[in-house]
């Protein structure tokens, strides 16, 4: 009997993308899928020890009014459970610390960037080392890319893919790193696991392939265990043939190409690895 | 006292927002600015101690990877020229509100009991060599609107480089002083009564001041009132309430008032236009369909309502928000899209939204004559109202899945903003069919989410005028997306779990119509305006009653379910609050700290308002008929179109809106092989498991309204019906949306030419009538805009008549959908449909300065013969791609098939099924109604022609592999060879900033 998977999609307070990121977790095969309100988290009604698979979905936490995910990531950071003396953060933390999957998509990359929980080089998680910024286009987008994924990536979410397609839907999407020394490590470690890229796979610096200037057309990335995940383009985006912005002209797959990311985590959790 | 924190872009990181507003300045302006770096300031009241203001500007107010920030110092000293521009007071100011609660809850620990406000400005740093003037025109021509902003200008001879600004705090200076004035309407004159509708910009004609007189004198109301302390006087709570809820933008007068129609023949009594034609048709169409009526809820509600499914319902509704995107484009836009996303989530027991539309229509962006006082540059609506409709839809994670925008001078004085929103909702939900209301007399009114403010005061009757020198500051709002979202991520919980009993939304009109409404499906109502939460200190009752601030929901809650509900809004952190409750007393009664202010009958409120009486006169208009050759140049002649405001791509507008999170979009916007063709019609899959579908289109034909508001109210059906067909929808499946947004129609010193204006407006109701009934195609809700002129000093801008009309519904495969583009080389071009000579009012003609008068005629028989066949084909697979005739004509579609397919093609234009006078130019431009272009596989041939059988349609020619287009004239030489990428060049280039 192979293991659980005990998948949950935190929303509220601005994300909008839940409902299909529950579904991807549902066509990959997850046991449980829970989206649950981050109130309930709160509260003490959920959980997050309780679930395997972290999914943060993409919307605009608070608007994005302070920079994306800015409010929502001070919120993690000072809001306390109620009944408890913890702080959400801590709990994810633990989370963390179980070896357990967390993906964040857009706004929720933002969001785990933001925290300091990507690229959480030397498993530090808290120190915020790269961002996620304004387009340089300077304005928000919605458009499909071909992304690359990077097969020396420790990534458990990429493995075995290769050139695929999703939207990218964001006005702040750039991939800023901190320092040339971040970056190097990134790069060392493999962990930018997608990067945006033309047609025939090789990374692109230019617009609109690069939808947003990211440097090194880093499009997401891991942490060294491969098991956090964020990434600017949708991949809930396209569970079906007909979402592809061209199915009327292309012969499709029936499937979506966005599954094959959620089903890298089912089966993982699955695997003994776990 | 208050605190400044500056945050900035850090050395070398690229300041996106700085450079667009570098290319605005260049664009619009033409001045010699090398670079615009932005600051953002956050003004901080509350007394933080130096190490807390640090810790938020270190914490959630920056971000150190690129950003750095200064406590009470300038933190960018580099400029020739600084701007900083912040809100006025008590404007919404959604990122202080967001700073506000996150330095609260950063700081909850040691910042006590303290109450902490912050108000965001924005700097712009200037560097180049322009002069105090021309950063005066930056400054208020782009960078700030000063109805709602305000702006301050310093060049480096005037910064004091140690302290930077002082903190400024706009504080709405309101103290609690609440009063209640009185009026003895009695002895009023005529005079006087106008007077006081003028003064106080209520927006009342003399016969509705005069009810309100006449109701004031009744023995009976005056005992009543008396009993519960008041006299025979009118408070002003009651006669602002009665102001809002007769107002034309509520009432729809125009639509519900007897008109006398004469054309040059006959006279004809109209008693009603609403329920003559657009109810009356909407009914014959139900009875018609018999067990196939698929409507569940028409007119009754803030949305209608249609069958989906045996287990689920579709709610749509469209809206317009003319009159506060004029002042302010981008927070009324904003308004207009957040605001009618709560009608169809206010409707039965409340829907899940599915999709947003938006059809705009401006100026030219390119406007460049003079422009009269208080009217924005063109340029700057568009920019405006897109970014508001942006952050509206995108923050609120509803797809913006189809629209258009229209381009006419007219609409300078007024631009048009129209937002439509469909929802979902289960059929039954607690064992109850979910698309009706009920509500029982002791159900706790509560209203739930934003606060109250003096935002949007007088909306509803400020919308009921011109614009004119007195419109109100305060009649513009700016919506919050995200506190909406929380309210509505709430609401649904609460939905599902039976906690309420009915729910509406508050608009125009605020309390006073939502409770109001409400009311009436019990019988009566008892509000305290003093529970209600406001935003800050200082209004009055009567402003509590009517303000329009945004995100607020009414709803009817059992009394035993209060605690739950309360406690669940609490939870999810959305305020909610008990103000009254809901009655059978037969009363519209309010008190403020428990002393009535206002105690109307529910009746008089509701059915009080005296009926109008209008007359219109039908005179057709003559227009120059245009004389000019065949063009030499065709290739030139292409350009020229595909380059025309209505014609050319408006992809930069679209991608900048999300089409497509929830997950379920099929027919997107753009598609083609370069996902840059324009889509006729958008289709989406509610269900994610499932592939049954929506479709949703539009038609708006204003031009033609210059010629005959009957054709034009034709054509706009007929091109949203085809635009559905196009895609793959099913005639018989689809409902109908009514707006109109027409000039003042009602005869007055300042319409001298009303009875013309009312006639246009009768026959389009009547062309409603005969064309929804034609096509069974039913209308559900719609909405009226009839003010939609500038009226200032000698000036008076009135907009073409416009009536947008929407269509809904449902496609039972989306698998079988097609989209407009070109598949493959050697697939037969079919064109479908008779092309006649009807350039009246053409994009070809507009080429020329001329209208002409052959309007486009929609012969109803023969388009739903045509679109019952092409649903059957396209059913069948037979259809590669298919693609609508419309703005520009067969060529225009022609072309568009072909270069968003990214191949070439070749047409013969003597296969085109033609009628009138033999001209190229007139077959290729002519823009006659109820045409495709279709492209099929040769070996569907056979099939296709039999199952159009009996239909005008004809094999003109096929798509090549090649790139070019090319087409052979009447005289059987190619007339036109042209590349697909110069034209398709010419058709992105315009609007491409």
């Amino acid at each position: 009997m192979s293991r659980k998977v005990k998948a949950i999609v935190l929303t509220g307070n601005g994300t909008n993308c839940e409902m299909e990121m529950a579904h991807a977790c549902k066509l990959a095969g997850a046991d449980v899928i829970d989206i649950v309100h981050l109130s309930e988290l709160l509260y003490g009604e959920k959980r997050l020890a309780d679930y395997s698979f972290l999914n943060l979905p993409g919307g605009f936490l608070d608007g994005d009014d302070l920079g994306s995910a800015k409010a929502g990531a001070n919120r993690f950071l000072h809001a306390r459970i109620a009944g408890h003396q913890e702080i959400l953060f801590a709990d994810l933390i633990d989370f963390i610390a179980a070896g357990k999957l967390i993906l964040g998509v857009c706004n929720g990359f933002q969001l785990m960037v933001k925290l300091g929980l990507l690229p959480g080089l030397e498993s530090n998680y808290t120190a915020q080392s790269t961002t996620l910024t304004f387009n340089d286009s300077g304005r928000f987008e919605d458009r499909w890319v071909y992304l690359k994924a990077n097969a020396q990536s420790p990534c458990v979410f990429t493995k075995g893919l290769d050139v695929v397609y999703y939207p990218v839907r964001h006005g702040e999407g750039k991939f800023v790193p901190a320092s040339a020394t971040v970056l190097k490590q990134i790069a060392r470690k493999n962990l930018f696991a997608f990067q945006y890229c033309d047609a025939d796979g090789l990374p692109a610096m230019q617009y609109p392939a690069n939808p947003n200037g990211s440097i090194n057309a880093i499009a997401g990335i891991c942490n060294e265990t491969g098991r956090l995940f964020g990434l600017m383009p949708h991949p809930e985006a396209y569970l079906h043939r007909t979402n592809h912005p061209r199915w009327t002209r292309e012969c499709l797959s029936e499937e979506g190409q966005g599954i094959a990311i959620f089903r890298n985590a089912v089966n993982f959790i699955r695997s003994k690895e776990f | 006292m208050a605190d400044r924190i500056e945050v900035g872009f850090k050395k070398g990181i690229r300041d996106a927002l700085g450079e667009k507003i570098k290319r605005r300045i260049s664009d619009n302006f033409s001045l010699p600015v090398e670079k615009v770096s932005t600051v953002e300031v956050y003004t901080i009241e509350g007394g933080l101690t130096k190490a807390q203001l640090k810790e938020a500007a270190a914490g959630p107010l920056s971000d150190p990877v690129i950003q750095n920030y200064t406590v009470n110092k300038p933190l960018s000293i580099d400029f020739d020229w600084l701007i900083e521009v912040g809100f006025r007071p008590g404007v919404t100011d959604n990122v202080g509100k967001t700073a506000r609660e996150a330095i609260e809850l950063l700081l909850r620990e040691s910042s006590g009991a303290r109450k902490i406000s912050v108000y965001t400005s924005r700097q712009y740093l200037l560097r180049g060599k322009i002069s105090r003037t021309d950063t005066a025109m930056i400054a208020s021509g782009l960078l700030a609107n000063d109805l709602i902003e305000r702006h301050q200008i310093f060049g480096p001879a005037e910064f004091n480089f140690t302290s930077g600004l002082p903190a400024y705090v706009p504080h709405v200076l309101g103290e609690d002083k609440p009063a209640v004035e009185e009026i003895n309407l009695a002895g009023f004159n005529d005079d006087q009564l106008l007077k006081i509708s003028q003064d106080k910009l209520l927006a009342l004609n003399l016969e509705e001041m005069k009810a309100m007189q006449k109701y004031f004198q009744q023995k009976s109301i005056v005992a009543a009132r008396g009993k519960i302390g008041l006299s025979e006087n009118i408070t002003d709570v009651e006669l602002e309430c009665l102001a809002q809820t007769w107002s034309e933008h509520c009432k729809h007068k125009i639509f519900n008032s007897q008109i006398t129609y004469t054309t040059s023949g006959a006279k004809l009594t109209i008693d009603s236009l609403f329920k003559t034609y657009i109810k009356g048709s909407t009914a014959q169409i139900r009875k018609a369909k018999g067990k196939k009526d698929f409507c569940l809820s028409v007119f009754v509600d803030n949305a209608g309502i249609i069958k989906f499914n045996d287990n689920y319902n579709l709610v749509f509704k469209v809206e317009t928000h003319n009159s506060p995107s004029a002042l302010d484009p981008y927070g009324g836009a904003l308004t207009g899209i957040v605001g009618v996303n709560r009608d169809p989530f206010g409707t039965g027991i409340g829907a899940k939204l599915i999709f947003n539309t938006d059809v705009f229509c401006f100026a030219s962006p390119f406007y460049q004559k003079k422009l009269p006082p208080r009217i924005l540059h063109p340029r700057r609506i568009y920019e405006g109202v897109r970014e508001g409709v942006e952050h509206g839809g995108n923050k609120s994670g509803i797809p913006t899945v189809n629209g258009s925008i229209v381009f006419d001078d007219r609409y300078l004085g007024k631009p048009l903003v129209y937002c439509g929103t469909a929802g979902f909702m289960p059929a039954r939900l607690n064992g109850k069919a979910t698309h009706t209301k009920e509500i029982m007399p002791g159900d706790a009114i509560i209203m739930t989410g934003g606060r109250i403010g003096k935002d949007g005061i007088h909306g509803a009757t400020f919308s009921s005028e011109e614009l004119h020198e007195g419109s109100p500051v305060t009649a513009v709002q700016i919506g919050d997306p995200i506190t909406q979202k929380k309210m509505t991520d709430f609401l649904l919980v609460a939905r599902n779990r039976g906690l309420y009993r009915a729910i509406t939304d508050n608009g125009a009109g605020g309390l006073s119509s939502s409770v109001g409404e409400m009311a009436t499906y019990c019988g009566g109502c008892r509000i305290d305006l003093a529970l209600a939460p406001l935003k800050y200190p200082g209004l009055q009752p009567w402003e509590i009653l009517v303000s329009e601030a945004q995100e607020r929901m009414t709803l009817a809650v059992d009394p035993k379910k209060v605690k739950q509900f309360i406690a669940l809004a609490k939870k999810m952190d959305v305020e909610a609050t008990v103000l009254g409750k809901f009655t059978d007393s037969g009363k519209f009664h309010v008190l403020y700290c428990k002393k009535t202010v206002a105690f109307l009958d529910m009746e008089f409120l509701h059915d009080g308002v005296p009926q109008l009486k209008l007359a219109a006169r039908w005179q057709p208009p003559k227009n120059k008929e245009p004389n000019f050759p065949e063009p030499v140049n065709w290739g030139k002649a292409l350009k020229q179109m595909l380059a025309r405001l209505n014609i050319c791509s408006k992809e930069s507008v679209v991608r900048q809106y999300d089409h497509e999170v929830q997950a379920g979009s099929v027919i997107k916007p753009l598609v083609g092989v370069a996902n840059d063709g324009p889509s006729d019609a958008a289709v989406i899959r509610p269900i994610l498991d499932s592939m049954e579908g929506v479709v949703v289109a539009h038609g708006i034909c204003p031009r033609y309204s210059d010629i005959d508001t009957y054709h034009m109210t034709a054509c706009a059906i007929d091109e949203a019906v085809r635009n559905a067909v196009a895609v793959g929808a099913d005639l018989d499946c689809l409902a109908g949306l009514d707006n109109f947004c027409w000039c003042d129609p009602v005869k007055s010193a300042k319409t001298p030419d009303g009875e013309y204006k009312l006639a246009q407006l009768v026959r389009s109701n009547m062309a409603i009538f005969d064309y929804t009934t034609a096509y069974g195609v039913p209308c559900i809700s719609g909405k009226d805009s009839m003010k939609n002129d500038y009226s200032i000093g000698k000036t008076k801008i009135s907009i073409p008549p416009s009536l947008l009309y929407s269509v809904i519904g449902k496609i039972q495969d989306v698998r079988k959908a097609v989209t407009m583009d070109a598949k493959r080389p050697q697939d037969l071009v079919y064109v479908l449909g008779e092309t006649k000579d009807e350039l009246g009012g053409s994009e070809w003609f507009a080429l020329h300065d001329a209208v002409g008068n052959n309007v486009p005629k929609v012969d109803a028989e023969c388009a739903r013969k045509m679109y019952r066949a092409l649903h059957k084909a396209i059913g069948a697979g037979l259809v590669a791609s298919c693609h609508d005739c419309s703005d520009g004509g067969l060529v225009v579609a022609l072309m568009e098939t072909a270069f968003a397919g990214g191949l070439g093609m070749n047409v013969d234009l003597k296969y085109v099924p033609y009628q009138g006078k033999k001209r190229n130019d007139y077959i290729l431009f002519s823009e006659t109604a109820s045409r495709f272009v279709v492209t099929i596989h040769p070996s569907a041939k056979a099939k296709f022609d039999k199952i159009m059988a009996g239909n005008a349609i004809s094999e003109i020619g096929f798509v090549a592999g090649n790139e070019l287009f090319q087409i052979t004239g009447l005289n059987g030489r190619l007339i036109i060879k042209e590349k697909i990428s110069k034209l398709k060049e010419a058709w992105q280039k315009p609007l491409n900033f």
